[in-house]
């Protein structure tokens, strides 16, 4: 498989390769070839962004916003710096994708980078990676050195003139540099507290300057759309979901891992590619587009589809694409406190909501899970939520929320059981 | 312009504008914490929440910006859930003690959670303790009431210029605190009090003195430096507690100095002189205030029949009232000397036409393009000069120095001459040449020229002219060069008045008249008696060793003084008069703006408003004109041009100074000293306060760069004897590089000769 | 903020200006996190000595340095053990047995999360999601190697290669 050939894989083809990351398997098979051909005719941004438009490629970063459209936002002509960013922060407990990109296919981000900066007139642009993977960060700068030596990076790229180069940055643990303002905070050097929006990234963003921020995904799919044309793009998935996607699953499943298929296709379908349910255990419920999204009830998941409307529909989002598959034996208070206590831990800690609200709804399940529940705490949990939900800076106030108030909605009975029992309604 | 409505008011509002500032203009309040006019908008505490129409979620007043056909609710049952929703959050970890907290009384959380607030808490988990942090000797805190608002942090970031304190650590854990065990030492540190809407951060004096509704309150001025910052004195049975801003956007925005907020704590000092004394044999005794004002009246007429009114001289302080002033001078004109000056620490710059003053407005200074500052210690000098500099800096003017030491003004600085105090001259020549304004024969640096260019571009210029440049040997010839700069470059001639009523004490004649001594030449040459006002000449002289010995050989010396003092210890009659707290009066700032305020509290003791005492003094001597019946007459006779504008009879213009020799003296081995007033020891009052006395940086210290203390073979830390003439004084020896090679800093008040003089050092 | 005894190595500079060097030069403060981890990797932790060294390198207040080396979690305060194992037990991975995983951990060495073993050797610590959940349970050794795909028997091999 490559990229010249229009498949379902748009991110992870290398896989078929035996050096997957190296530049040689990269150009050999197409590589590079989308942003030779832009510089080559020097094709219109206006051109690109259509392309990227008609392609229907969403944000692969959990928000699923329109790219073409976030593009057309930046104010091209405004003269000045302007800085494109990739969002290699994956922290979003249950997604792993992003992290298989920098380590199978570094250079199809790097083009992709290079042909938004190309587009959006940035000066340079810069990679936020995520503190965990220290050795990605590695190999995706000698990725970046790679390039630089063959003339894709720095000063007159391909003899076009145009002069462009890429950093990584490393961060160093903390789950809300992934919202894109508090990852632009951490990129100058700062605490990664969230700015208040507006101004919008791409009028005030990176040292104030008009800024682009994409997930790693989304950027890697731009050279494959460029490529193929949007269109090719679109019809890999469906109307308004358009490519394929990488679907990182984890959990109780037999072979956990990234799976690359078109949007729409079937819960069940991927389920199956996983190797179904661990030890032939029963679905119990899915979380599934990463622990911020709503979980949902097994008979619920399996009727719905992976794309962002069908889930959407379905009570909860699709996120990252991180799903989080939990079986019979899951004692939903005690997942619920694992991540309950994530978001208290990862609040920056500046605004009233979330710094104050977080913290109790952890205590409140702890002392559930502990025995020490009482009866009025699930409607106080779902008080509380309401109370954060919408009210903060950023959305990690309601990614907070988001479990809390679906864990407690779907299974209130395990919970009841729990406060009134003082133990566990599964495995005893 | 938007139209917006606003609970149902139609509104026109500025462009850019936010709700907040629209609910502002509309006459409503939205409750808030993090929100401050002055400061960069957070957005964190989300007390502010409000409805905006077709907003699926409630948005922050503070940050949301109008936008044209927007309606907002802000007390719409949607809005103020959402408020009630943030107080509850605010409240679950915030100690609920109000009655021993010290901002009890005057807490935004307190009086927001009154209405807001529900009556029983939720929260039945355990409660965050916050660990203390030292900040120093002026701010207490009490960490746990901290509600996060970055308020304090932001005014470190973007008033003062100095980050001294941060949110460290992340969530339910984060901490304000300075870094590890550094103190806040900046001179503007105490307005983090009134920018803390809890009881977090309170003045450590102040702690638990009294309750805030106890205390009435009295409008105020500040009586140290020329801005005469407006200030609201808080006084409970007739003593004064605390010292807090009055907001005047014009004077001093929102804030005010340390000093301003402190030196109160001096007026309960011990050593407050409580009635009158005189010596006798060398004792000291308690005498009535008539036995004691028909000695001093009896003691004058007979100097003057014997030596004539030439062997009498006056020197008061600019920090007294402008009719204390206008009547001091009267009464020594009255037995017909000349010899009256106010301007003790200066070497002898002659007597302008007008009196020499700021030449502007003191908020057009935040928004000139270029400056150049001559001979000033600028934080110390003018602490909100200084903030209103560094904003002009921030909007990218900028600023250029002229100055023996290099100190940091917490903004970018954009060309500086560094060069010990005798080289300023050639400095300003340097820079008049390059310019084309002077011809004198001297090399132009670059650095000189970099300074020229920069203020031959811009808009809006000012040249200003510190202390140093007004106390300096060479006073005049700076004046004049600084002059022909300003002129060829279209800037304003400034000079930054050193005390609160320095425009004031000029105005009021309180200057040598004709044939009349300046204050340096009347020490220098003694005279027969003084009398002095508020003064404590040896810490306030620019030769305190002259001042000295002065006074020592002087047969009769009257001090009209609030304080004991041991620069006094040689005078024969003490006469206690009121601080600015007990009297009422006016100070005339370096705008230009008369300023009056009524006495606070009654007089100590004995102590007595000086307009009161010089009054019957007059009376005494029967000079006549004397039957001031109050200080507003007092006050109409001290400005005949009026108090109006006052502006208009000012004048920064010097004429018929001969530049001759412009060379460049630095070839020199001689080692000058940089002799500045400490920003703790200004007057009386400072440095009597025990906790601006008891701050960081306040030391007698020797400070010199590292190529003088190689040459001279010390090391920082040694203790060194400092020597000038026969006085000399041992002092601890730092380095400084930011310090002119060929420069010492000793401050002024240690017992030493001329300020700007030639000083030698050696290993004690 | 005056540091005269601490010092970093040439070597260490070096790594320091090569990240300056990514970003604009109005911005050294950029390269702060990038600082302090070299800082780290050098020292073993970070000492009030080399946050106020590395923010006077930078021209940036400490305090403002010290706010960047408390909020992120990979930075280490105190001394550490020679080799610090954080385990990630973040819901995927405790799905997959984190579990027991941290329970053999912390049997096998006698100690709790955030602590240390008394010869120096080994600091456990509780980590949030590392990002690669489908090779979970997973922890980092000194913050920048990850073993995946944890089991007892694994760890117990890991514990014995880490000197
Ligand atoms: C708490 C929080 C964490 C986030 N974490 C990530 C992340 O790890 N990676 C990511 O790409 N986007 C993350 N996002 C979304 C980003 O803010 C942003 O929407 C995204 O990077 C935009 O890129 P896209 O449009 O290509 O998806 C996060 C958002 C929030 C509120
Ligand atoms: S919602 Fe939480 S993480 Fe987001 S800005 Fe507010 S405090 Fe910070
Ligand atoms: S939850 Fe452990 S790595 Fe994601």
């Amino acid at each position: 498989m490559s990229l010249n050939t229009p498949t379902d894989k748009v991110c992870l083809w290398t896989l078929d390769h035996d050096q997957p990351a190296s530049l040689a398997t990269y150009t050999a098979n197409g590589g590079y070839e989308a942003l030779r051909k832009i510089l080559a005719e020097k094709t219109p941004a206006e051109q690109i962004i259509e392309q990227v438009k008609i392609s229907a490629l969403r944000g692969r970063g959990g928000a699923g916003f329109p790219t073409g459209l976030k593009w057309s936002f930046m104010p091209r002509s405004f003269p000045g710096d302007k800085y494109i960013v990739c969002n290699t922060d994956e922290g979003e407990p249950g997604t792993f994708k992003d992290r298989d990109i920098l380590i199978y296919n570094p250079h199809q981000l790097i083009e992709g980078m290079l042909i938004a900066g190309y587009t959006l007139g940035a000066r340079a642009g810069y990679n936020y990676i995520h503190g965990e993977i220290f050795e990605q960060y590695q190999s995706w700068e000698r990725a970046l050195q790679e390039a630089r030596e063959a003339g894709f990076l720095g000063k007159d790229i391909l003899g076009s003139g145009w002069d462009f180069d890429l950093h990584a940055h490393h961060g160093y643990g903390a789950y809300i540099c992934g919202e894109e303002t508090a990852l632009l905070e951490s990129l100058e050097g700062k605490k990664g507290q969230p700015r208040f929006k507006p101004p919008f990234p791409a009028s005030f963003g990176l040292y104030g300057k008009p800024t682009t921020i994409n997930n790693t995904e989304t950027l890697t799919s731009i050279p494959w759309i460029m490529r193929h044309g949007g269109q090719a793009f679109l019809e890999l998935g469906k109307p308004n979901n358009g490519g394929s996607k990488i679907f990182s699953i984890s959990g109780h499943v037999n072979k956990p891992g990234n799976y690359e298929i078109p949007l729409g296709t079937p819960f069940s379908a991927l389920l199956e590619m996983a190797g179904g349910v661990r030890n032939g255990h029963k679905l119990k419920a899915v979380i599934p587009g990463g622990s911020s999204a709503p979980v949902l009830p097994a008979d619920v998941m399996m009727d719905c589809t992976l794309d962002f409307d069908s889930i959407a529909k379905a009570g909860s989002m699709l996120g990252s694409g991180a799903v989080i598959v939990m079986d019979e034996t899951v004692c939903m208070v005690k997942a619920l406190e694992r991540l309950s206590y994530f978001y208290f831990e990862e609040s920056c800690g500046q605004c009233t909501p979330c710094r104050e609200g977080t913290g109790w709804m952890y205590r409140i399940v702890n002392r559930i899970e502990h025995g020490k529940g009482r009866p009025e705490d699930l409607d106080e949990l779902v008080r509380i939520g309401n109370n954060i939900g919408g009210r903060t800076i950023c959305a990690l106030g309601d990614a907070a929320v988001g479990p809390v108030v679906s864990f407690v909605k779907h299974f209130r009975q395990e919970f009841e059981y729990h406060i009134e029992n003082k133990r566990c309604m599964v495995g005893g | 312009m938007p139209i917006i409505e606003i609970d149902g008011q139609q509104l026109e509002v500025a462009p850019g504008a936010t709700v907040m500032d629209a609910a502002h203009q509309a006459g409503i309040a939205i409750p808030h914490f993090c929100y401050h006019k002055k400061l960069s908008i957070a957005a964190n505490c989300r007390m502010c929440l409000v409805e905006v129409e077709k907003a699926p979620k409630p948005l922050p007043a503070c940050a949301t910006p109008v936008t044209d056909g927007m309606k907002v609710k802000t007390h719409s049952p949607k809005a103020v859930e959402a408020q009630k929703g943030v107080m509850e959050f605010l409240l679950i970890n915030h100690p609920l003690d109000c009655p021993i907290c010290d901002q009890g009384g005057e807490c935004t959380l307190q009086d927001l959670a009154v209405g807001y607030g529900a009556s029983a808490s939720h929260y039945g988990e355990a409660k965050r303790v916050v660990k203390e942090k030292d900040l120093g000797p002026l701010i207490a805190t009490d960490m746990t009431r901290c509600i996060h608002c970055s308020r304090c942090v932001r005014f470190g970031q973007e008033v003062a210029g100095l980050m001294e304190l941060g949110m460290a650590h992340r969530g339910e854990h984060t901490e304000v605190m300075p870094f590890l065990e550094a103190q806040v030492t900046h001179e503007l540190s105490g307005n983090v009090i009134e920018l803390c809407p809890v009881g977090a951060l309170t003045s450590k004096p102040f702690r638990f003195a009294a309750r805030s509704w106890e205390l009435s309150r009295r409008k105020s001025v500040s009586p140290h430096d020329g801005l005469g910052a407006n200030v609201q004195v808080h006084v409970k049975n007739g003593k004064v507690f605390r010292v807090v801003p009055q907001e005047n956007e014009a004077v001093n925005e929102c804030w005010i100095a340390d000093r301003d907020r402190y030196s109160y704590e001096a007026l309960d000092s011990a050593e407050r002189l409580t009635q009158p004394m005189v010596k006798e044999d060398g004792q000291w005794r308690a005498i009535g205030w008539q036995d004691a004002l028909e000695r001093v009246a009896a003691k004058l007429a007979a100097l003057r029949e014997a030596k004539g009114a030439d062997a009498i001289g006056g020197l008061a302080s600019a920090h007294q009232t402008v009719e204390e002033l206008y009547l001091f001078a009267k009464v020594l004109r009255g037995l017909g000397s000349e010899h009256i000056d106010h301007r003790l620490a200066q070497a002898g710059a002659t007597v302008g036409q007008g009196a020499r003053w700021l030449g502007m407005p003191i908020e057009a200074i935040g928004t000139l393009d270029r400056v150049l500052l001559v001979g000033s210690t600028l934080r110390h000098e003018q602490p909100l000069v200084a903030r209103r500099v560094r904003q002009a800096v921030k909007h990218g003017g900028q600023l250029n120095v002229v100055h023996a030491a290099d100190d940091n003004l917490l903004c970018r600085v954009n060309g500086k001459l560094i060069a010990r105090p005798a080289a300023w001259v050639n400095a300003l020549a340097q820079i008049a040449k390059a310019m084309n304004a002077e011809a004198g024969d001297v090399q132009v640096s670059d650095a000189a020229r970099g300074i020229a260019e920069s203020l031959l571009s811009g808009e809006r210029k000012a040249v200003l002219l510190g202390a140093l440049a007004q106390n300096h040997p060479d006073a005049d010839r700076i004046h004049a060069l600084a002059q022909a700069i300003a002129q060829a470059s279209g800037a304003t001639l400034g000079f930054l008045s050193v005390a609160a009523d320095s425009v004031g004490a000029q105005l009021a004649g309180v200057l040598p008249g004709p044939n009349g001594l300046n204050a340096s030449a009347m020490l220098a040459k003694p005279r027969a008696a003084y009398v002095l006002m508020g003064v404590e000449p040896e810490l306030d002289a620019y030769d305190s060793a002259a001042a000295r010995a002065a006074l020592k050989a002087a047969e009769f010396k009257v001090a009209l003084t609030a304080f004991k003092s041991a620069a006094l210890e040689d005078c024969d009659v003490l006469l206690p008069i009121a601080p600015f707290t007990e009297t009422g009066g006016a100070y005339v700032n370096m705008e230009g703006r008369l300023q009056a305020f009524h006495g606070a509290v009654k007089p100590h003791g004995e102590a007595r408003p000086a307009w009161k005492v010089l009054r019957v003094l007059g009376n005494l001597l029967s000079l006549g004109g004397f039957d001031y019946d109050s200080v507003e007459s007092v006050r109409a006779d001290a400005l005949p041009q009026g108090q109006a504008n006052i502006a208009e009879h000012l004048d920064n213009a010097i004429a018929g100074v001969a530049l001759g020799d412009l060379g460049d003296p630095s070839a020199t081995e001689a080692i000058s000293r940089l002799g500045e007033t400490p920003i703790y020891g200004l007057d009386p009052l400072t440095r009597r306060a025990p906790a601006l006395q008891a701050t960081a940086g306040v030391d007698g210290a020797v400070a010199a760069n590292a190529a003088m203390l190689a040459r001279l073979g010390l090391e920082a830390g040694a203790s060194v004897r400092v020597r000038q003439g026969d006085a000399s004084a041992v002092l601890s020896l730092h380095r400084d590089d930011r310090m002119a090679d060929g420069v010492v800093r000793v401050a002024a008040g240690t017992a030493l000769g001329a300020r700007l003089g030639a000083i030698t050092l050696e290993r004690a | 903020m005056q540091t005269p005894e601490f010092q970093l190595s040439a070597e260490a500079l070096a790594q320091i200006d090569q990240e300056v060097a990514k970003y604009p030069a109005e911005q050294k403060q950029s390269a702060v996190m990038s600082a302090l981890r070299i800082a780290q990797a050098e020292k073993g932790w970070l000492s009030k000595d080399a946050i106020a060294y590395v923010a006077d390198y930078l021209g940036m207040p400490a305090i403002a340095a010290y706010e960047v080396a408390t909020f992120y979690n990979m930075y280490d305060l105190e001394p550490v053990g020679r080799n610090k194992i954080t385990l990630c037990t973040n819901l995927p991975c405790q799905l997959q047995g984190a579990d027991k995983v941290a329970e053999h951990l912390q049997a096998r060495l006698g100690i709790g999360f955030g602590e240390t073993t008394p010869d120096g050797r080994y600091t456990l610590k509780e980590g949030e999601c590392m990002g690669a959940c489908g090779h979970g349970p997973l922890c980092l050794h000194n913050n920048h190697k990850m073993h995946a795909h944890l089991t007892p028997d694994a760890v117990d091999k890991l514990l014995d290669d880490l000197k």
